[in-house]
């Protein structure tokens, strides 16, 4: 049990000071490995409550393929961010105000936090279901029957998303050579190649 | 916070962090302690072969590289809906069978036209 | 398998995603000059869609595992967007040519926001909400940015992209609080719990502040207004004709179910809020329009002002009210498409122009096209016997017959500063020296029927207003029946 608290402020703790980190350290670089930093932290957090599911794709995906596009875009644009930075301290007292605004109403939430009283049967009735079953499995079992609808949806924005992706960037260009299938099947040896006897010591 | 049994699972790889972090502080750490600093400008400066950098290394990059890095996350998140329906796949039936396959359905639609429009050729 | 399994009343939908993704795969095989092949064929997949909504049953019905409602508001509001959807496409595909920017994703983008908008309309829980919301603001940040290489364009991309994405974190931090609360994402198990409660507790009530501003930011109401100038300015017009009609139906039948079914029994707590939006964007959109010289900002203050007058309607919170906001947005489509196919019209030596004294004269040069554009001015201003009237009139019935007396006298006001500067486009029409003709238009035959349709439908709406009035108080009764 103690290890499972010292792991929750170890966790907590790590991701704060990283998230801290993101936005104040000088070096983009500096910053995105932080963001990284804390989604790792996030991930432990996750797996804590017991949802590795979760936890583990954070990793994957956030840790994998998100912060690496960053620090991929970090790294390569032409851009000073030095200059990026200047002006921004005058957005400070803004940025504390709406900061302040925020924490103190989670304070007021957190003080006056109350659950709905019939909040565990909302929640009861699929929890049931899963008693034996892993996280991971537990999802499954729900997320492409019960949830159909929200998962095709996500198919259709990742659809979505591809298709965007595209349009905003993609560019044709010429001399791509390009592989066509339907060429390459009509190509028959009589059109390339020619056959010929050569006798000896005379050459072609 | 989820129940101990469950946790105790993941006690080595919480000791194999533990561990992984004290090594690398250790060695941090330790060079800072007692390896000899002595800086000046040479040494501080990025090493490139042996002579000055030439330029600066930020450079406009073709938008190429970022548009192949966008598809990979979205055909990564893909493979994520994978692995709970793989997992649960003997349990939700054909319906939860079918359901997946009209999600790839989907994203195959959307592969054919990123294939289609040149989108995966680099030159 | 779930028990409510229930493919039909999605059918317009499938048929959409389905249609929107051949049209893909025969556009990616023609290339790029199957554009106007491929926008008709959208125009007609869209009027498919809405034979087949029109064709199914209208009974309310929650299918899906309790996700997808459908009923009379449902289905009418649907139709209002797939309405909003053809015309703004019919706006459009001479528009694409002429800007260079005819590429065949275009409609198929318009399609997929549409998918998008009915999911919102139909959503009966906060994750079918939260994807169809994003399925539309995903297609329109792409469309904001379509005209890639004009850096106003790729600004409006950005900042809608970057503005939209923070109200979305704030609708999920909002809807977050509330699940945390009720354990449910179920809009009817949610409204069945919050009837229970003998007291609101205050984390309840953040997180429908937070809904509320995560919706406001989609609507454009002030203040969460501030991206809406600058993207309707920046966008290609035909996308912002589309931007200033469609989407703003969709987040309000979101809203308007989000705020009559589950949290009906909060509505001390969310009138407040939806007295202050309305207020702040009457006010905003009437003064800040004034000093505008560009017609598309002035649309999108215009706008801003409208959603503050609908808004209005909400804060009755009686199915009348309701019922006005229904007619109110249908007017309000009609007429907004009417400008904007005016201000497609718009083009001096073959380059789209949006200046307001660009129309100067306008009554000798092109009479036609200046009558229509005075008929829309005056409708849009609210003068009688225009429909614009008509919407503005429901709106502050039904707010007088709850004692919001404040709000209608406010609305009333604020109609009467917007009044000065539509009627000063007429006057710069109509009085000023003129300037030089616009480029004649070829081909723009589908634009010119949305104008004619769009003046017509504001002058013959006086001859029995009570039709569409009925079917829109209708529609809306439909919300406050108990959902079963």
């Amino acid at each position: 049990m103690i290890v499972q608290a010292l792991a929750f402020y170890l966790f907590a703790g790590i991701l704060t000071l990283s998230a801290l980190m993101v936005i104040s350290a000088r070096n983009p670089v500096h910053s995105v490995l932080f963001l990284i930093l804390a989604f790792f932290n996030a991930a432990g957090l996750f797996v804590l409550l017991g949802a590795e599911f979760v936890g583990l794709i954070l990793v994957i995906v956030y840790v994998g393929a998100v912060a690496v596009l960053f620090l991929f875009v970090v790294m390569m644009l032409d851009i000073s961010f030095s200059d990026l930075r200047k002006g921004a301290m005058q957005y400070v007292p803004i940025g504390l105000g709406i900061g302040g605004i925020l924490l103190g109403e989670l304070m007021i939430i957190y003080g006056g936090w109350k659950f709905a009283p019939n909040m565990s049967e909302n929640l009861a009735a699929p929890l049931l279901r899963f008693e034996s079953s892993s996280n991971t499995q537990s999802l499954g079992m729900i997320l492409y029957t019960d949830y159909v609808l929200a998962f095709q949806l996500a198919g259709l924005v990742l659809f979505v998303a591809m298709v965007g992706a595209i349009v905003l960037t993609h560019r044709t260009r010429a001399g791509v050579r390009r592989q066509s299938v339907a060429e390459q099947q009509k190509r028959r040896p009589e059109d390339v190649l020619e056959i010929r006897k050569i006798t000896s010591r005379t050459g072609v | 916070m989820a129940s101990q049994e469950f946790l105790i699972q993941y006690l080595p790889i919480l000791l194999f962090m533990a561990v992984a972090v004290g090594m690398s502080v250790v060695m941090v750490l330790g060079s800072l302690l007692f390896g000899k600093q002595n800086p000046d400008p040479e040494k501080l400066s990025a090493y490139e072969c042996g002579f000055d950098a030439f330029s600066d290394s930020r450079n406009k990059f073709d938008v190429r590289f970022y548009l192949v890095t966008l598809l990979f996350i979205i055909f990564d998140l893909e493979i994520a809906f994978l692995f709970p329906w793989a997992v649960a796949l003997g349990k939700i039936g054909m319906f939860g069978f079918f359901s997946m396959v009209i999600f790839l359905g989907i994203l195959t639609v959307g592969f054919i036209y990123e294939w289609k429009k040149g989108a995966l050729d680099w030159e | 398998m779930i028990s409510d399994f229930n493919l039909v009343p999605l059918l317009p939908e499938i048929f959409m995603a389905l249609t929107g993704m051949g049209l893909l795969i025969v556009g990616v095989s023609q290339g790029n000059r199957a554009t106007p092949v491929i926008c008709a064929a959208a125009g007609a997949a869209l009027s498919i869609a809405a034979l087949v909504l029109l064709s199914l049953g209208w009974d309310a019905q929650t299918v899906m595992n309790g996700m997808f409602r459908f009923d009379e508001f449902a289905g009418f509001m649907k139709l209002l967007v797939l309405i909003g959807l053809i015309a703004s496409l019919a706006l459009s595909s001479r528009y694409l040519t002429q800007e260079d920017m005819a590429r065949f994703e275009y409609p198929i983008l318009i399609i997929f926001a549409g998918i998008g908008m009915m999911m919102m309309i139909s959503a009966n829980n906060f994750l079918t909400l939260y994807m169809g919301l994003e399925l539309q603001s995903l297609s329109l940040y792409v469309l904001a940015a379509f005209q890639r290489y004009s850096v106003r364009s790729a600004e409006a991309g950005i900042k809608y992209f970057i503005l939209g994405a923070l109200s979305s974190g704030m609708l999920l931090f909002g809807i977050s609080l509330i699940y945390g609360f009720s354990g449910t994402l179920d809009f009817t198990v949610l409204g069945k719990t919050i009837i229970g409660l003998e007291q609101i507790p205050i984390g309840l009530t953040i997180g429908l502040v937070f809904l509320l501003a995560g919706i406001a930011f989609k609507i454009s109401a002030a203040p969460f207004h501030m991206w809406t100038p600058d993207v309707y300015h920046g966008a290609p017009t035909s996308v912002t004709a589309l931007f200033a009609i469609v989407p703003k139906v969709a987040a309000f039948a979101l809203l308007m179910r989000l705020l009559f079914q589950p949290f009906a029994d909060m509505q001390e707590d969310w009138f407040q809020i939806i007295y202050f939006l309305s207020v702040f964007s009457m006010v905003i959109g009437a003064f800040a329009a004034i000093a505008q010289e560009n017609l598309k900002r002035l649309m999108a203050y215009s706008s801003i002002g409208n959603m503050g007058y609908a808004l209005i309607g909400i804060a009755a919170g009686t199915a009348q009210g309701a019922g006005a906001v229904v007619l109110y947005l249908m007017i309000y489509i009609v007429m907004t498409a009417g400008v904007f196919a005016v201000i497609l019209h718009m083009r001096r030596q073959g380059l789209a122009v949006a200046k307001i004294d660009n129309l100067a004269g306008l009554s000798k040069t092109e009479p036609a096209l200046a009558y229509g554009m005075l008929i829309l001015m005056f409708s849009m201003s609210g003068i009688p016997p225009a429909a614009g009237f008509f919407g503005k009139l429901a709106i502050f019935n039904a707010a007088m017959n709850e004692g919001l007396y404040v709000l209608a006298v406010l609305g009333v006001v604020t109609s009467v500063v917007a009044a000065f500067y539509y009627l000063r486009i007429v006057k710069v029409m109509f009085f000023d020296e003129p300037a030089d003709s616009f480029d004649k238009n070829e081909g723009s035959f589908a634009r010119r029927v949305v104008l004619i349709v769009s003046v017509l439908f504001v002058i013959g709406f006086i001859i029995k207003p009570s039709i569409l009035y009925e079917c829109a108080m209708h529609a809306a009764s439909a919300l406050f029946t108990v959902a079963g």
